[in-house]
């Protein structure tokens, strides 16, 4: 190989891929990525501009924010971390508002298993159920708030019959394996598909009186270049008409 | 270019303490038990332990001393280790080129042919080192490290690791590169027919102590030292081919003090010789014996009578024509024939003997 | 072809992933030799600290060096604030920072193969090669080196395909962003959380061959060279 060309290919294995001035970059909360994904072509095809997507757990992705991570904005699955950026100067201020309300459903992936009212809680079938780690998942917390107005928390930590996923993905799964007989998960992965199937099973929407509203906030971060362009992300994420209902259709609320 | 040395190396079994300055030529032999210090002789000469308190010189280059410590890349010496040790990554030819190589060409005394010849190794150039047997092995050992143009060859019992075939087939390879080469050489062994075979000089180790130190024929027969009680002991005759016999198969050697004759050697004539002597085959007769089949008689005078281990045994120490030749007999012969030091007599020594 | 089997997306964080295995095998292989020699050959004291510090990245969970390294290189932290002095941008979020993690992740599994095969090489053919009028450098060049070679041989392997399977470490002080930090572990995560497993299942299956193919070439090529070198 002749000297040039070993510094071209040098130079292409070294470099990364140039930002453009079209791209915004844009950190989620790994349970809302699917919907993002969703949401990227439609903005740009009414903006012309693209989404560069980053996704991870809402506790990671708030480190690296804080560490100086180059992103614009900043949609997290809670609303705790989006208001400590904002108090620590890291979010631009008015900035924040809740993009997406979720909701929890009681799942199992057998049909028949969990009927409408929730009873399969007070069932002494139930030997295992899922959920997210309430100490760092808003719907792991919800969960918690769930079974402790229905007075089984207590009675199930004794019995051993909780088992704490890391995420409300991994609970779907335990419960989709069927490792686990039910899984408080999000609605929104209800609405998801598997390879183009719909998810089965059977569910339950507890009423939101048992728990906390689990609201999923965004912010533009200050560290952002593109100010602009990523408050004009924001406005049609919290506005438009078409970014509302594919947020809906994937199985979030959104504030009226 | 001789070596000298004064160490005191502690290790944990003995301590080696030793003052000695070997000879400019020829082969010096470190005789031994095992555990008596010779391998680290060997080392701290050769640079590759670092006794903390030494002093070692060759020629007039100070190789360590209190204030100096030459690394042993640095020091023109080659050294045989026991296991051959050839590189594996190389075949027989690069590992004899290491060392060449890193010779300047205007200081290499000996070129890859001739070393080549000189320990048989012509057809094996391209083998691998493992494909080779022992002695083999041991041979292209031996000719690398010539071919690094060492002014000292150092050898750690080079032959010990080798059965006997292969020891065999070394040994007259070293017997050849005695005559031929002009460096001195230190041979470390335990082994007394070895040291037989081929030091011109021995010195003779004890737990890291140097006993005793002389020209070969001087140390295995005298009396105080260990050599000349071996079951093996014997004497080194050095002589030169005078006359070949093809009727008898007979080569005729001239030694000091008379003529010899052994097995025919193709060698030409003029040529020397070494001749092996084990004691327990020479008899003593006081007048010339006649009508014997015996016909290796030479004439001699009795230098001392000493104590064997057996102690129906005496060693006798007979000077032929200068140098000692020992005896084994009975002591029952000693008195009936009233040897004694000063005696004189002929020393008989069967022919079959001498033919190896 | 391969175009319509993967995704744009899907091919960047595969060429990332390439790309940091090879870099980081290659900068591994340079700086873990003089190391690895260094502590099979040493003798001061210092060597069970060095040892214990080198093979700290097996024991760390992956996420934690990420942690502190995010820490360190950020533009915050001591390092990232000498390269802004220096007009340089600082390591985190970019391929730098994860050529720079996965060094420090992969190097054990390189320095402890190497150091194992400089050992096993003995001091008797270095002794051997002194005699024989070879300097240090050269000894080591000559003969450690190409004696020594199934050790480079295993440690590349190992590095290639531990770097390869990376994540925490990744994650952390890369950030995830595609064509930049993502690769195909990470892409590999990321569907699975959206539940395309069926592109989930395509990179796995495609990396999972490449680290086995590798792996087959190399042992197969070792083996060769094995039955040789039965050193006395």
């Amino acid at each position: 190989m002749t000297r040039e060309r070993s510094w071209l290919w040098l130079w292409l294995l070294l470099s990364s891929v140039p930002a453009s001035a079209d791209e915004i970059n844009v950190a989620v909360a790994a349970n809302f990525l699917g919907t993002l994904q969703q949401l990227a072509p439609a903005f740009q095809q009414a903006s012309g501009q693209q989404l560069v997507i980053s996704a991870g757990s809402s506790g990671q992705l708030y480190a690296q924010i804080k560490q100086g991570a180059p992103f614009d904005v900043f949609l997290s699955a809670d609303s705790e971390r989006p208001k400590l950026l904002e108090t620590e100067g890291l979010g631009v201020a008015g900035s924040r508002f809740t993009y997406a309300i979720g909701t929890l459903v009681l799942w199992s992936a057998r049909p028949g298993v969990v009927d409408a009212d929730g009873n399969i809680l007070r069932s002494a079938n139930l030997r295992l159920i899922a959920i997210a780690d309430p100490k760092n998942a808003p719907y792991g917390l919800a969960a918690q708030q769930v079974l402790t107005a229905l007075r089984v928390w207590d009675q199930f930590n004794r019995d051993h019959r909780i088992s704490m996923a890391e995420n409300i993905n991994q609970a779907w799964q335990f419960a989709a394996t069927g490792n686990a007989d039910v899984a408080f998960i999000a609605r929104s992965q209800l609405a998801a598909s598997v390879d183009g199937k719909a998810i089965g099973g059977s569910s339950w929407e507890p009423p939101q009186s048992l728990y906390s509203e689990i609201d999923q906030d965004g912010l533009v971060l200050t560290r952002s270049a593109k100010r602009a362009a990523a408050e004009s992300f924001m406005r049609w994420l919290r506005a438009d008409s078409h970014a509302i209902a594919l947020i809906k259709a994937a199985g979030y609320r959104v504030r009226e | 270019m001789s070596l000298s040395l004064d160490l005191d190396v502690p290790r944990r079994d003995f301590r080696l303490q030793l003052r000695l300055t070997t000879p400019s030529t020829g082969i010096t032999a470190l005789f031994g038990r095992s555990g008596s210090g010779k391998t680290t002789l060997l080392r701290c000469i050769a640079g590759l332990e670092r006794a903390a308190r030494a002093t070692v010189r060759f020629n007039d280059e100070i190789w360590q001393d209190a204030t100096q410590f030459v690394p042993t890349h640095r020091r023109r010496l080659g050294f045989v280790f026991q296991e051959a040790s050839l590189f594996p990554h190389l075949n027989v030819k690069a590992n004899l080129e290491y060392g060449l190589r890193r010779v300047p060409a205007a200081q290499r005394l000996i070129k890859l042919d001739d070393a080549v010849s000189l320990l048989s190794l012509t057809h094996m150039l391209e083998r691998q080192p493992h494909q080779l047997s022992g002695g083999q092995q041991q041979r292209v050992a031996l000719a690398r490290a010539l071919l690094a143009s060492p002014q000292l060859l150092l050898m750690d019992e080079p032959l010990s690791n080798l059965d006997i075939a292969s020891r065999n087939d070394v040994l007259p390879h070293l017997e050849r590169l005695h005559d031929q080469l002009s460096i001195p050489i230190v041979y470390v062994s335990h082994e007394v027919n070895e040291v037989m075979r081929v030091a011109d000089h021995v010195a003779l180790l004890e737990s890291g102590n140097l006993v005793a130190f002389g020209d070969i024929q001087d140390m295995l027969t005298r009396p105080d030292l260990p050599l000349a009680h071996l079951d093996q002991a014997g004497s080194v005759l050095e002589g030169v081919i005078a006359e070949h016999d093809s009727r008898f198969h007979l080569s005729y050697v001239d030694v000091p003090g008379g003529r010899l004759a052994i097995s025919l050697r193709s060698v030409p004539l003029g040529r020397p010789v070494r001749i092996l002597v084990e004691a327990r085959d020479v008899s003593l007769a006081l007048s010339p014996p006649q009508h014997s089949s015996i016909t290796n008689i030479l004439p001699g005078r009795v230098l001392d009578v000493s104590e064997d281990r057996d102690p129906a045994q005496r060693l006798i120490r007979v000077d032929v024509g200068g140098k000692p030749l020992m005896a084994r007999i009975t002591a029952r012969s000693v008195q009936q024939l009233k040897i004694a030091p000063g005696v004189p007599l002929y020393a008989q020594i069967k022919s079959i003997a001498l033919m190896d | 072809m391969i175009a319509n089997f993967f995704s744009a997306a899907d091919l960047a964080a595969l060429w990332i992933s390439v790309k940091l295995a090879v870099i980081t095998v290659a900068c591994l292989l340079l700086l873990a030799t003089p190391l690895a020699w260094w502590l099979a050959s040493g003798r001061s004291k210092a060597r069970i600290v060095v040892e214990a510090v080198t093979a700290l990245p097996l024991v760390l969970p992956p996420t934690v060096l990420g942690f502190y390294l995010l820490l360190l290189l950020g533009p915050y932290g001591p390092v990232g604030r000498l390269m802004l002095s220096l007009g340089l941008a600082p390591l985190s979020f970019s391929f730098g920072g994860l050529v720079v993690g996965s060094i420090l992740y992969s190097m054990p599994f390189v320095v402890q193969p190497l150091q194992n095969a400089f050992q096993s090489v003995g001091t008797r053919m270095l002794e051997v090669a002194a005699t024989l009028g070879a300097p240090p450098l050269d000894r080591f060049m000559s003969v450690a080196l190409p004696l020594a070679r199934r050790g480079f041989v295993t440690g590349g392997v190992l590095a290639f395909a531990h770097t390869l399977g990376e994540f925490g470490v990744v994650l952390m002080i890369g950030g995830n962003i595609p064509g930049r930090t993502q690769t195909a572990a990470i892409a590999i995560f990321n569907h699975v959380e959206v539940l395309d497993y069926a592109s989930a299942q395509r990179l796995s299956l495609t990396l999972l061959i490449a680290c086995f193919t590798l792996l087959l070439i190399v042992y197969a090529t070792n083996r060769g060279a094995r039955r040789e070198w039965v050193t006395p």
